[in-house]
């Protein structure tokens, strides 16, 4: 700071900072450490790693985890599929459409998860009479449900480039749509759409009242129904998501680096 | 759940599009480029708008199909009311003390260094609990202060203090304010922090030069800068917690203390007959509650990204 003020002031103000830290820090890595502990309890107050060796050893969770797998895999396909060439033509020739796209892509947050689903039971009837019964259905709901967290990655990274005169540019070179869309637009705001797949991994990785109320048997599905006969199990596959998930948005922190704008502050 | 992104994207969006006309044709190629767009509204329609349509509507329809206000007028009353009544309770609780806690915690970030671990940590771990927690929470709460968890053991054991001795009070409100916290904390962190961003080191520097205290500061200068996002975090806080259902669900597993886990009820086959469409009265209600929580909240944001 230029000036510098009183320096009692100023350590008052760190004093609460740390604090603030060492309080929330202990309320929050608590929980952890009970997961930890609790997942590791054997017999007669030993210590076992049974609970986390069982992991890969009970075929239901198992085929859950890989379930769960392939539906962020296709979801964030699907969403990409979905979203970026929408997104990019309505940039570059239609923005009139800007702001009913953007209302329905952050439609999802207005509707709870809880309330969509009461509508989604009678349209899955008609899903699964043509598709099978398969898990991998639950697709369709998934990439709706990405579609904000998407939607403002993605709309962000279109605005951070001049997309405009980049595809006219192209165009006037004899380039086709397609090529626009996928040799200009898409290597252009790629930290973007990592970005937006990243998040739309977890989200799906995490999904549990969709895949429970429509009776598929998905990862969080399985912890909570293995959490009612064997608790350390459960606890121990609950850590393993939210350290999971926890890199995956620490790894996010980085890739958005480049075009963030840095605050100096002193 | 309910949840804005924050991406790492500082304001980038501010400076949308702003529409030219320059590459413009019209005629049959305008009909074209709106074919472009038709998947994208064709699937939105069928998966997002269609069931929505299908709830709401549903509200208002007897088992026969026939027009009727008597699932609504049901909601007025019973346990469908006090599930309301007990769901807003929860929500507001949890939106202000998550609010209070979380802009604390997000002022001890934003005053460190903004490319430093600690900051990428705890935005990290912030967006993790915020938005994708559900059930891992529900577990990681039992694993606390459940029956055999690791804090109940602890005070148990070595202090004689028995953590149950009122009621199995995790698997009612209390316990529910207390896992929601969880995820409202961090999710303040998540709102607030560009908001504390938006504040200028000059503005603190004028103060100061000026013989200003940091509560002068606080008071005439960062208090009302940031009422506004405040409040509007509030409402947000307020309608996650409303729309929650998972960590909610893997905790309780019998009664419905709450308005989603009435819905669950519903879609389990807990119904009388000739209320199969009261699930869908109570979807309407929910999405009244949210719906009104998040209509202010974007008044408020765009009072707020007016001058900033």
């Amino acid at each position: 700071m230029a000036v510098t003020a009183k320096p009692g002031r100023k350590i008052g103000g760190t004093v609460l900072r740390w604090v603030v830290l060492v309080v929330l820090g202990f309320y929050f890595v608590l929980p952890l450490v009970a997961m930890g502990e609790f997942s590791t309890r054997g017999i007669n107050n030993t210590r076992s790693l049974d609970s986390w060796t069982g992991i890969f050893s009970d075929p239901d969770l198992v085929d859950a985890i890989l379930t769960s797998v392939e539906l962020a895999v296709l979801s964030s396909v699907l969403m990409l599929v979905l979203l970026v060439p929408t997104m990019a033509w309505i940039r570059l020739r239609l923005p009139k459409l800007g702001r009913l796209v953007e209302f329905l892509c952050l439609l999802p947050l207005t509707i709870p998860a809880i309330v969509l689903v009461v509508g989604m039971a009678p349209l899955y009837a008609w899903v699964n009479y043509f598709l099978g019964d398969s898990p991998l259905t639950l697709t369709f709901v998934y990439a709706v449900l990405v579609l904000p967290f998407a939607y403002r990655a993605i709309d962000a990274g279109l605005a951070s480039i001049d997309l405009k005169t980049l595809a006219e540019a192209a165009r006037s070179l004899g380039a086709s749509w397609g090529t626009v869309l996928w040799r200009i637009v898409v290597p252009n705001i790629r930290t973007a759409l990592i970005g937006a797949s990243l998040l739309s991994v977890a989200l799906v990785l995490g999904e549990f009242t969709i895949a429970s109320l429509l009776n598929f048997e998905t990862l969080q599905v399985q912890v909570n129904l293995i959490g009612k006969r064997n608790a350390g199990l459960s606890i121990a596959v609950s850590l393993a998501c939210l350290v999971f998930a926890f890199v995956l948005l620490f790894l996010l922190s980085y890739v958005g680096q480049r075009r963030r704008v840095t605050v100096v502050e002193d | 759940m309910v949840a804005p992104v924050t991406t790492s994207t500082g304001g980038g969006a501010a400076k949308a599009a702003t529409p030219s006309r320059g590459g413009g044709r019209s005629g049959p190629s305008t009909l074209l480029a709106w074919l472009v767009v038709v998947p994208f509204l064709a699937y939105v329609g069928t998966f997002l708008v269609y069931p929505t349509i299908l709830v709401l509507a549903g509200a208002f329809q007897d088992s026969d199909g026939g027009f009727t206000l008597s699932n609504l007028t049901d909601l007025m009353k019973g346990v469908y009311l006090q599930a309301f009544w007990r769901s807003i309770e929860l929500s507001a609780i949890t939106a202000l003390l998550g609010a209070v806690f979380g802009a604390l915690l997000s002022w001890a970030v934003a005053t460190g260094n903004p490319q430093g671990l600690l900051r990428r940590v705890v935005v990290a771990a912030a967006g993790v609990l915020a938005q994708f927690g559900g059930v891992p929470l529900a577990f990681a709460f039992l694993a606390t202060v459940g029956f055999q968890g690791f804090v109940t053991q602890f005070l148990r054991d070595s202090l004689g203090i028995d953590l149950f001795a009122g009621s199995a009070w995790i698997f009612d409100l209390p316990g529910l304010t207390l896992v929601y916290t969880f995820f409202q904390i961090p999710l303040m962190v998540i709102v607030f922090l560009p908001a504390l961003d938006g504040l200028r080191p000059q503005w603190r520097e004028a103060t100061e030069s000026l013989g200003g205290s940091a509560w002068t500061y606080w008071r005439h200068v960062g208090g009302p800068i940031l009422f506004s996002p405040f409040l509007g975090a509030v409402l947000l806080l307020f309608a996650n917690a409303f729309s929650a259902y998972a960590t909610a669900a893997a905790l309780v597993s019998q009664g419905s203390p709450i308005v989603p886990l009435q819905i669950r009820g519903f879609l389990t086959g807990e119904v009388l007959l000739g209320q199969e469409n009261l699930g869908k009265a109570l979807g309407l209600g929910m999405v009244v509650v949210v719906g009104v929580a998040m209509g202010i909240y974007a008044l408020l944001q765009r009072r707020v990204s007016k001058w900033q």
